[in-house]
């Protein structure tokens, strides 16, 4: 065998390898989501849905996990949408190239890596017990705002930054101010991309169970939230909890709450992915 | 109308504002709950002695046995996740057609959108039974399982990462490595990967931070026995899976067992900082080097 | 040359980007109600000048102004002079068309909402006037409620026009106008071009030799941020004072 022979039979090798590592994670993937639908499938039924948890796995449900999710999500759209739009059109509209907004710069950068569990003792501190909010809905929910701020913020950035330079010349040439060529181009024109952004940033919200714990959200809830002030669990704490526990009927509802919280995410997800291909359809500059 | 522009500027600016005090405040938190643990717990005991038992009656507060887990998980998730989003970047990049690629990054990046519990339940029932028939020492819990389904979580981010980083390397060199007659896996290995190497030394620095900072799976799979140890087959606690724990038991708050979530915490906070400010200094030289 | 009144005056102008000199001491007078049609080379500093006119360079870092610019007398970069209100006055259109991502109607009135005009007649009215000023009333009365991105390039660039003038300016800056359309487009605009200087004083740019020569009554000719020579239009194409201006009618650089 040549020289050039062993290249091109190693070159072909690397190319198996490749696509075998390329298929591997999605193989695990199947795997894994193969065994959850079989695992718990057979579990999820009305009352799974509508029960309240219990010392006994068969009569247990996620009625207080999945209103809680609800809740956290609703919450903290309220509180992360309007700050990060605004924190995201203040860095690109506003105060471009100033000495402030290198440093925000860093510093979103930053926070952006610093791990959920963090957040969760900056909320039990702040939020818990100096604001007295004690381990309710608010306090979680501000916390977690707290954390897909970053998100949300280089996501409105880069919504933003893509209107083109001539849409703001030309509100401007008619007069417009600053914020009302922001209010009436820029944004509308990259809200697409904006309400992508967050609704990436709020899937990977309800998928947050560290931070919660931290801050004293509860597995054990005997009754659903009613308001914002209320103590509160959700999908991944409780499943958390399942998962901690010997008995395998336990088990088993981890695997049937693991389903509808992947079918929360995939669908918060699947929006976002439907969304960005519809506006970059809508808008071509 | 002057002044309504002004406030509106003033509402943004405030909203931009608050993320520094995001900032301050972890560390005002993460110090002033530290400072005090340390007035009771010398830094030297806390990096030297080998044992975390400050939930025991006799309380021992040496760091070393978290930092050992977090590390062999760590370890454990940049071995798998590595070579495969390594190789997946490549592949896309110098093999795969444009078609290929268009379909397969977005299901990579479902990897990215579970929930870390769910890989958790994942470790745990699946993972670790399965480990358990090849290696019969392995405990339920233990570093190896939670490690690798950490690193199949972490491989979108090597691979999405590095990706671009190759993508980034302008196309006249890999057309001159072809030109002298090299193969694909020649011209990437020779040209391409060496001329992104930054690109992809970011990735897998901000690979490990994650890592380090990742908490469900360690906390259901790995266990929550502190152990100066490097086996990848018994229990281990790491610093998250530690905080986890604390939090979920009856610590009365003002306590020092209460502190050491913090000390904890503002440890893995500096390592995470360290981690994510290398790799920010490195893309900013990396950027300057090819404009 | 003639009589007519000063509408716009530059007095002693220089202008820079950061320490790079891009205007330099120029001195010229625009009358009302004619065409006036700035020439030269990329980079002289022509595009520079225009949009001194209505200090959209205001945003751009470090540029900055020196002299004065006067219209009706008045010098627009005076520090009580507010820029929106001076932008009112002084129409812009852009080198591409530019419309917003909105229907041809709302692009038409924008410059009347954002001043808080909500009448819906009165709307509908300039809509309709303006629309009919440029021409493309009858092209686009049937879907004004359609996405003007559908539009063609020289129906946008006519909706940007009307956009404009639906705010009733008394001057319309246009920077190279037809540079992205087609010749019959091009026509279009030289043909709107005639029509408005009845009632607007226009300024434009223009790469375009010929189309100075067609569609303006003043041509002043720039060359490395200065205004070399300035005169009415068939004057200067026929008998140029200086050779610089001469050089570049007659091609010999630009």
């Amino acid at each position: 065998m040549t020289n050039a022979d062993r290249n091109r039979l190693k070159d072909k090798a690397f190319q198996f390898f490749g696509i075998f590592c390329t298929f591997i994670g999605l193989a695990v993937l199947a795997v894994f989501l193969i065994d959850i639908l079989i695992d718990g499938i057979g579990r999820i039924d009305w009352e799974f849905l509508n029960n309240l948890p219990s010392r006994r796995a068969h009569r247990s449900g996620i009625y207080t996990a999945w209103i809680g999710t609800l809740w956290i999500l609703l919450l903290t759209t309220i509180i992360a949408f309007p700050l990060g739009i605004g924190a995201g059109v203040y860095l690109e509209e506003y105060g471009k190239k100033s000495r402030m907004a290198t440093i925000l710069e860093i510093n979103i950068a930053n926070l952006a890596g610093v791990p959920s569990i963090i957040y969760g003792l900056l909320g039990l501190e702040i939020f818990v017990r100096l604001m007295a909010l004690g381990g309710s809905l608010l306090a979680g929910a501000l916390t977690l705002s707290l954390l897909i701020l970053p998100i949300v913020i280089v996501t409105t950035r880069e919504a933003i930054k893509a209107v083109p330079r001539s849409i703001r010349d030309g509100s401007f040439a008619l007069g417009a101010s600053k914020w009302q060529t922001v209010w009436y181009q820029v944004l509308p024109a990259s809200f697409g991309g904006i309400l992508t952004g967050v609704i990436l940033a709020l899937s990977r919200a309800v998928g947050e169970a560290a931070p919660l714990i931290v801050i004293g959200a509860l597995a054990y809830v005997p009754f659903a939230p009613a308001s914002p002030m209320d103590e509160f669990t959700v999908l991944p704490i409780q499943i958390f909890n399942w998962i901690s526990r010997p008995q395998a009927a336990f088990t088993t509802n981890a695997a049937a709450a693991i389903i509808v919280l992947l079918v929360i995410t995939f669908i918060l997800n699947g929006i976002a992915v439907y969304l960005r291909h519809k506006w970059q359809k809508r808008i071509k500059w | 109308m002057k002044l309504t522009e002004k406030i509106i500027e003033g509402l943004l600016w405030l909203s931009a504002a608050i993320t520094i005090l995001v900032t301050v405040g972890i560390i005002w938190v993460l110090l002033s709950e530290s400072v005090a643990f340390f007035s009771e717990v010398s830094v030297i005991e806390f990096f030297t002695d080998t044992e975390w038992t400050p939930l025991f009656d006799v309380k021992r507060f040496g760091i070393l046995p978290l930092l050992a887990g977090t590390f062999l998980t760590t370890a454990i998730a940049i071995a798998v996740a590595l070579p495969i989003g390594l190789t997946i970047a490549i592949y896309l990049n110098e093999y795969a057609d444009a078609s290929f690629r268009a379909v397969i990054k977005p299901l990579l990046e479902i990897l990215a959108t579970i929930p870390t519990v769910v890989y958790g339940f994942f470790a745990l029932t699946v993972v670790t039974p399965f480990l358990q028939q090849l290696i019969p020492g392995l405990a339920g819990f233990n570093a190896l399982s939670a490690g690798m389904v950490m690193g199949i979580m972490i491989i979108p981010m090597i691979s999405s990462l590095s990706e671009d980083a190759i993508s980034a390397v302008p196309k006249s060199l890999r057309e001159a490595a072809y030109g002298m007659g090299a193969t694909r896996l020649q011209t990437a290995f020779g040209v391409m990967v060496p001329a992104a190497s930054s690109g992809i030394l970011v990735s897998i620095i901000l690979a490990i931070s994650r890592a380090v900072g990742e908490t469900m799976i360690v906390a259901i799979a790995a266990g929550q026995q502190p152990r100066l140890t490097l086996n990848p087959l018994v229990p281990v606690e790491t610093m998250t899976t530690y905080i986890v724990q604390v939090s979920l038991g009856d610590v009365p708050h003002g306590s020092l067992e209460y502190r050491t979530i913090f000390a904890v915490g503002i440890t893995l906070f500096i390592f995470t900082f360290a981690l994510n400010n290398i790799s920010f200094w490195i893309k900013k030289k990396y950027q300057e080097k090819y404009d | 040359m003639s009589k007519k009144k000063n509408k716009l005056e530059a007095i002693d102008l220089n202008a820079y980007y950061g320490d790079f000199l891009a205007l330099k001491n120029i001195n010229v007078s625009m009358e009302e109600n004619l065409v006036t049609a700035f020439i030269g080379p990329s980079g002289c500093g022509k595009s520079t000048f225009l949009r001194t006119l209505n200090r959209m360079n205001d945003y751009v870092d470090g540029f900055r102004v020196q002299g004065q610019i006067l219209l009706d007398e008045q010098d627009i970069y005076r520090k009580e002079v507010q820029v929106d209100e001076l932008r009112k006055q002084v129409g812009m259109v852009f080198q591409k068309p530019n419309p917003f991502p909105k229907t041809i109607y709302e692009n038409v009135i924008y410059g009347l909402k954002i001043q808080g005009i909500s009448d819906k007649t009165l709307l509908q009215e300039t809509a309709e006037k303006t629309l009919r000023q440029t021409t493309l009333w009858d092209e686009v009365k049937d879907k004004l409620h359609k996405s003007a991105l559908a539009l063609s390039g020289g129906q946008q660039q006519r909706l940007c026009i009307a956009r404009a003038l639906a705010i009733s300016p008394s001057v319309v800056l246009m920077d190279e106008p037809t540079s992205a359309l087609d010749p019959i487009s091009t026509a279009k605009i030289e043909e709107l071009i005639y029509e408005l200087k009845k009632n607007y004083t226009i300024i434009i740019v223009t790469h375009n030799m010929q189309q100075a020569a067609r569609v303006s009554d003043h041509t002043a000719f720039f060359y490395m941020g200065e205004l070399v020579e300035f005169a009415k239009t068939k004057t200067l194409f026929t008998s140029p004072k200086e050779t610089r201006t001469q050089n570049y009618i007659t091609g010999r650089f630009g």
